[in-house]
């Protein structure tokens, strides 16, 4: 070791024997974790806080209260970590003011675990079982999100004492050019969904003419339904940082910024003030860790146009512009943020560097596939059990993701297809689910990686919807510059529109399916070339819905509003029950002469309310499609 | 580097400045490609149109002719079943947000589409697909000329002089998506903005959404 690379590792351990000790004091006592990132609030996780707190102060009980981030387990929120010596760490799920109430004055008063409440222990234990005595716990392996959901991201300390930023004062030791082979070696390929090799962008931007060269963070998260780079943000937001400061130290840059949505607020506050702590250890700013090495991150604020995920629009939008994408290339780590050679990664690629530095290429590469190396972050949503964020190996497949690790479809319902990759994603059909999921892979099924969106649909999900859906979505966020994304996605939209409304003309499919590839190969961004997955591969793999509905005016799924009507079935309505009468707010359902319910087809608005209320008393109302304009029940 | 290279565009040899854009040196030896977009000035090609397409032999798909660069020994096609089909389509989408009307618009005869259409033999009404155009009020306001939005097609070679060349800076693109338009700032009318009525623009419309006021 150099010697300002022992100066470096000096600094660096004082830094952590501090936090080290700063913590020690927490493990001595009891304390509770509560999970308050977005989804955790969402569920009610700030009131369960205050409940935490008041009961705490009730009992006089010496109990610190923690705010953590993400555990991933979206199903199961609010939930809550208590640390009590003498107990295995336990997880609560769900917990609501009364649970809350009850583990103060059952467990944190007196010795009742309430193991009624518990999901799991945190380690292995003779009392209860683990996260790994599940079948989540046994297919996923985690490492970005391994820390998420049990350090307070708030508190840098809780970071450097499990070892945070070790893989900084380790690459500035290396130098440069050994971060960039590491990183290269270790084939990590960029998790924002192209799959770009990491390492190849990073020694590009290194041997680029030009100065200063710029490092930017893409944490303009946008799909529908992925949510994996905010839970990183809310949860271990120092774990970028690292990251993102080892990217520049790598290809020499001194400014840094981090592109995040004005939507995520809380990512903002959290990154903010995580910003704010490194620079006041050293770990950021003028000579890091004491180095020669001087670098510092500003926080950029997307307006949320979705095009700004996309690299050149996203510079645009830095450099003051509007949010519109330029042609590649000159590609930005030639010529990025203003003429100059720029990186740009995403959340999650930054996320592993850290991990990739400190335990080399080779443990990396012993995950996942060959050419996929290492993990990929899912957020599973949609009609499957366990919604939330799954950390798997690439290579494993879409039967395990869905039925293991998701805990199978809700309601006992038939599996149809999994929408991965978000709007530039595509639908895949049963026969995919044996698919080892890694960027090549789902590329060669017509879907993509994309973000990591993963949404299950069942039987009752119509895949013409589905697609009309997206691409409403992909046609709303075109920028409008170029002709193909543009005209054509509004074109799509229009006929999808139709079909779904009954107007489907026979050419139809056809048409969509031209328009489809010209679309794909003719857009200037990835925005249009990717926007017309979701319909080329839902008429590849389920073409017979497309047909139902131009053929029939039938929509198999009994989904589209405009090809259904709602009926009481008289055998099973019941003559004692109106509730589906209070449900209706049209007054449609009326009751006949026999006292059994019936609709009026004329003021129906198809609001499935009746049928949701009938859904727990008789299961009496039942949908038709194509759908039946003279009532013939009475 | 400034050396002079030799390429084969559709079996016709030229010679041309080594990294001159691939479209202009096509353009300048005879060859047509189909263009709106293209500005010979500009160093950032806009690339928007989609209309200028051609296989490159060692490209996997159709490129746009505006955005290469001329290497030696470059072997270039303007015409193939993809390229067609390609253009086609873009052209199709164009005319399906262009309010048609030939007989009627002051720029029949000199109209870039009608001139592409010749070029290509493409009908210059929507059989495929269907129309899009969204109406909106034309602005007389200017004592010169007229603006018709429904008839634009968003090439920006009006924003390209008003900018760089009488570098007024009167209009410019607004919105996103369909919306996307030309206008002045804060939509107020060419009249009322800072537009000095210098025409430059509507030499450079290639389409009937500038046009001169009709004399008297």
């Amino acid at each position: 070791m150099s010697v300002s690379g022992l100066k470096v590792e000096q600094a660096y351990q004082q830094l952590k024997i501090q936090a080290q000790q700063k913590l020690a004091g927490l493990q001595e006592k009891p304390y509770v974790l509560v999970g308050t990132a977005t989804c955790g609030r969402a569920a009610g996780a700030l009131n369960v806080m205050e409940t935490f707190c008041n009961e705490i102060e009730k009992h006089q009980l010496d109990v610190k209260v923690l705010e953590v981030g993400c555990m991933g387990h979206c199903y199961a929120e609010p939930m809550v970590v208590i640390n009590k010596p003498g107990f295995p760490q336990l997880c609560y799920g769900s917990v609501d003011e009364g649970i809350a109430a009850r583990l103060v004055s059952d467990y944190l008063a007196n010795d009742d675990p309430c193991f009624e409440f518990a999901m799991a222990a945190l380690e292995p234990n003779d009392l209860f079982p683990t996260f790994s005595d599940y079948p989540r716990g046994v297919y996923e392996q985690k490492i970005v999100l391994t820390d998420c959901g049990l350090i307070d991201p708030q508190d840098i300390d809780h970071y450097l004492a499990r070892d945070g930023y070790t893989a900084l004062a380790k690459a500035l030791d290396m130098g440069p050019d050994s971060v960039i082979a590491e990183i290269k070696n270790s084939k990590l390929r960029g998790r924002g969904g192209a799959g770009f090799p990491t390492g190849i962008k990073w020694e590009t931007c290194k041997n680029a003419a030009g100065t200063p060269k710029y490092v930017i963070c893409n944490a303009d998260e946008g799909d529908p339904g992925a949510f994996m780079d905010r839970a990183l943000l809310e949860s271990n937001p120092h774990q970028l940082l690292e990251g993102l400061t080892i990217a520049a130290y790598a290809i020499g840059a001194a400014k840094g910024y981090i592109y995040v949505r004005a939507e995520y607020p809380l990512a903002i506050t959290r990154l903010r003030t995580a910003i704010e702590q490194a620079r006041e250890k050293g770990l950021l700013g003028e000579s890091v860790l004491g180095s020669k090495f001087s670098f510092d991150i500003k926080i950029f604020q997307g307006s949320g146009a979705f095009v700004c995920g996309e690299e050149t629009a996203l510079i645009a939008s830095i450099e003051g512009n509007a949010g519109i994408p330029n042609n590649r290339p000159p590609f930005p780590a030639i010529s990025g943020f203003h003429g100059k050679p720029t990186i740009i990664n995403n959340v999650k690629t930054l996320s592993y560097v850290s991990h990739i530095i400190n335990h080399g290429a080779d443990w990396f590469k012993s995950i996942g596939t060959p050419n996929s190396p290492g993990t990929a972050v899912f957020a599973l949503a949609g009609k499957v059990v366990g919604t939330g964020l799954a950390e798997v190996p690439m290579g494993t497949t879409l039967r395990t993701l869905v039925y293991d690790v998701g805990n199978g479809i809700k309601d006992d319902k038939n599996f149809k297809a999994v929408q991965i990759g978000g709007p530039s994603g595509g639908c895949l059909p049963e026969p995919a689910l044996d698919l080892p999921i890694d960027f090549d892979s789902l590329q060669e099924a017509g879907a993509m990686m994309g973000s990591g969106g993963l949404v299950v649909l069942d039987e009752d999900d119509c895949m013409v919807e589905i697609a009309r859906f997206f691409l409403e979505f992909t046609q709303h966020e075109s920028c409008g510059k170029c002709t193909f994304c543009r005209l054509g996605t509004k074109q799509m939209l229009d006929i999808l529109t139709d079909i779904t409304q009954g107007r489907g003309k026979p050419e139809d499919i056809d048409l969509l399916w031209e328009l489809a590839e010209d679309i794909k190969i003719g857009s200037l961004c990835a925005l249009g070339k990717t926007a017309p997955n979701p319909v080329l591969t839902t008429i590849r793999f389920f073409r017979s819905e497309y047909e139902a509905h131009i053929e029939e005016g039938r929509c198999p799924a009994l989904m589209c509003k405009d090809l259904i009507t709602y009926h009481i079935v008289p055998e099973k309505c019941s003559k004692l029950c109106d509730a589906c009468i209070g449900s209706c707010p049209v007054e449609a359902v009326y009751t006949r002469p026999d006292m059994l319910k019936a609709i009026d087809l004329e003021k129906c608005v198809k609001c499935d309310n009746c049928l949701v209320t009938c859904l727990t008393l008789y299961q009496a109302v039942a949908k038709k499609s194509p759908p039946v304009v003279e009532e013939g029940e009475s | 580097m400034s050396g002079i290279v030799t390429v084969i565009i559709d079996e016709k040899q030229i010679t041309v400045p080594e990294g001159a854009n691939l479209l202009r040196a096509a353009l300048d030896n005879g060859v047509y490609i189909p263009h709106l977009c293209a500005n010979e000035e500009t160093e950032k090609p806009a690339a928007s149109c989609r209309l200028c397409f051609v296989e490159i032999d060692g490209f996997l798909n159709p490129v746009t002719a505006c955005t290469q660069q001329v290497k030696e020994g470059m072997v270039v096609r303007t015409r193939s079943r993809r390229i067609d089909r390609l253009v086609q389509t873009a052209f199709e989408l164009l005319l399906s947000n262009h309010r048609l009307g030939c007989a009627k618009c002051a720029r029949n005869g000199s109209c870039e589409l009608q001139k592409i259409a010749k070029e290509r033999g493409l009908k210059l009404k929507l059989t495929r697909l269907k129309s899009v155009v969204q109406e909106t009020p034309i602005d007389d306001s200017p004592e010169t000329f007229v603006y018709d939005a429904s008839r634009c097609v968003l090439c920006g070679q009006c924003i390209w002089v008003d900018r760089h060349r009488v570098k007024v800076g009167a209009i410019g693109f607004i919105r996103r998506g369909m919306s996307r338009k030309v206008a002045t700032f804060g939509e107020t009318g060419f009249a009322k903005s800072r537009c000095t009525q210098c025409g430059e623009c509507v030499k450079v419309c290639p389409v009937g959404a500038l046009i001169p006021k009709a004399q008297g």
